[in-house]
């Protein structure tokens, strides 16, 4: 089985509801697309991200009324360095979509969208803890896996495997 | 890089009624290292927090640090009542970076194996919960077939928990003469098993007592928290992957996916009880037609050579020697791959620059999500009910905190 090349163009994604739907919205707030072993990813703007995950839980079409997860890469030390990735689901229409926020190193910080599901509290505490990311919005953004004072985010990449001994 | 101090989380009664008590995490009905925070009005909880990451190992940070193909037997560690599965969910999502196909007799036997894990998993589900409740003998009666099953795990991997049998590209061994017939004793008799639990639970009035109308979540707040597996099919949310999205092979079997609208703990019990039959039932149709073949990919690359080649070939030794020392580079890229285990959606999310070491490997852990429901069920309930929930959402904290 071979791997078809991913597609990365825009004009040739933009006929796929999620895209289309975010394109009608706000043609600005997305950065770029990408089709790669059935997967389908949108790129968003940092500050779009609130309004698209409601807008897409929201529309009767797309119906991703389930957040599967939200979880971060850290691409150090290339610029723009972080991934804030989040998988949704609809669950009527068993698809899944990825959406991402690409957040620059010295300020790591997103709206939170826990307005728009609340599940995503757990998760975002975790990206902060972890990553460092700030959640602007979140009720409780506080470590979660890690002691409270713990020094530093174990899964940047400039933190050694084995800590700081 | 100077850190904000905050004290460790603990929640300020709101009245002069209300006091605050700690739950864990050593509390034996826990499951695990849960701390739960409870706010408390005489006996009736106001509010509550959970607290977790007692048990956080760094299992992300570790995959990191290896090649793709060492990862195997880390993700064991993450779920330790289902580690089929996470080997599973691990090597779809890297086969599916690398493009490999997968043949028929390997998936066959995937499938096998994790129903395998997910009757070995509800097994223990039901025995703790039910000795949670006080229903002492039902642990004793499960752990009498979860024994059979760790038998034919032993069997097939060598392990009884920390199995690592399935391998990027197909299976470790070849599985040992008799394990079939093994498995077809286990399979005649389950159902029998299964009837003696409900005679146990089903229509006992205490069993009833305890969990009807207990935990209720209704099917809006199970999407919005979260929820995820038999808790949100409790609910009445009709969604189970296997199903709907298949994966290894799981369209060719035929299964009824169990549903409930009640939303309360005995309507988890039930749909979790029917599952385990379904799980039988699916286990006996991949025992009739097992394919034959090879049990690997045919990706030398990827797929470490037989012995008998490795020691007649040369170039199998070459591959040999080339995976083990530098392993294989997997083409740049990023996948999310779900899979339904016994307590929900698990995906993994793996992400490839080119290299033989995954860039990032993340998982979504469905207990964590569940987790996440339990304050919503118990808020306005008494603390009795605490203990019912919680083994209600079948949490496993290995999974909780990675």
């Amino acid at each position: 089985m071979l791997l078809a090349p991913a597609i990365t163009d825009l004009e040739q994604l933009k006929e796929r509801p999620p895209l289309a739907r975010l394109l009608a919205w706000d043609a600005g707030a997305v950065e770029a697309a990408k089709f790669d072993r059935d997967e389908f990813t949108i790129v968003v703007k940092r500050t779009a991200i609130r309004q698209a995950c409601a807008l897409l839980r929201d529309d009767p079409a797309l119906q991703f009324n389930f957040l599967a997860d939200i979880t971060g890469v850290d691409w150090y030390p290339s610029e723009p360095r972080f991934e804030v990735v989040y998988h949704l689901l609809s669950i009527p229409r068993h698809q899944r979509l990825r959406l991402k926020v690409r957040l620059a190193g010295d300020d790591p910080s997103l709206e939170s969208i826990t307005s728009v599901w609340p599940s995503a509290n757990f998760f975002e505490r975790e990206v902060y803890d972890l990553f460092g990311v700030r959640f602007s919005g979140h009720p409780n953004l506080r470590r979660i896996m890690m002691p409270e004072d713990w020094d530093g985010h174990p899964l940047r990449k400039d933190y050694p495997v084995e800590g700081y001994r | 890089m100077p850190q904000m101090f905050t004290p460790t989380p603990t929640l300020e009664g709101t009245g002069p009624r209300t006091m605050t008590l700690n739950m864990g995490p050593q509390h034996p009905s826990t499951h695990g290292v849960l701390r739960l925070l409870l706010e408390i009005d005489g006996e009736t909880i106001v509010r509550m927090m959970p607290d977790i990451g007692f048990l956080h190992t760094g299992i992300e940070k570790t995959c990191e640090a290896k090649f793709y193909q060492q990862g195997v037997p880390l993700t064991d560690r993450i779920d330790y009542l289902c580690p089929l599965t996470n080997n599973l969910c691990y090597v779809l999502a890297v086969e599916r970076l690398l493009g490999l196909e997968i043949p028929p007799r390997a998936q066959w036997l995937r499938v096998m194996l994790n129903e395998l894990t997910r009757i070995n998993s509800h097994l223990v589900w039901l025995g703790s919960h039910a000795l949670d409740i006080g229903a002492m003998s039902v642990f004793l009666y499960c752990f009498r077939e979860r024994e059979d099953v760790l038998r034919i795990f032993e069997m097939v991997s060598g392990q009884r928990m920390m199995t690592s049998y399935f391998r990027i590209g197909g299976l470790a061994l070849e599985p040992p003469l008799g394990m079939f017939d093994a498995v077809r004793k286990f399979v005649k008799r389950f159902p029998s098993r299964v009837d003696e639990y409900e005679n146990l639970l089903t229509s006992n009035p205490i069993w009833m007592e305890r969990t009807k109308k207990v935990a209720y979540l209704s099917p809006e707040d199970a999407v919005a928290l979260g929820a995820t597996g038999p808790t949100l099919r409790a609910s009445g949310i009709d969604i189970d992957l296997r199903r709907d999205m298949p994966y290894t092979g799981y369209e060719k079997f035929k299964f009824k996916v169990p549903v409930s609208n009640d939303g309360d703990v005995f309507a988890r019990y039930m749909v979790r009880v029917q599952e385990l039959r379904q799980s039988n039932e699916i286990v006996r149709q991949t025992l009739e037609g097992v394919p034959e073949g090879p049990i690997k990919a045919d990706a030398p690359k990827v797929v470490l050579p037989d012995r008998e080649k490795m020691k007649t070939q040369m170039e199998a030794l070459i591959y040999h020697f080339k995976i083990v020392t530098e392993g294989f580079p997997v083409p740049a890229g990023e996948v999310y791959q779900a899979v339904e285990s016994p307590r929900g959606e698990m995906g993994y999310y793996v992400v490839s620059d080119g290299s033989p070491k995954p860039y990032r490997v993340h998982v979504r852990a469905p207990s964590f999500a569940n987790l996440q429901a339990l304050p919503t069920m118990c808020e306005g309930r008494l603390i009795a009910d605490v203990v019912a929930a919680i083994g209600s959402i079948d949490i496993v904290l290995g999974e909780v905190d990675r």
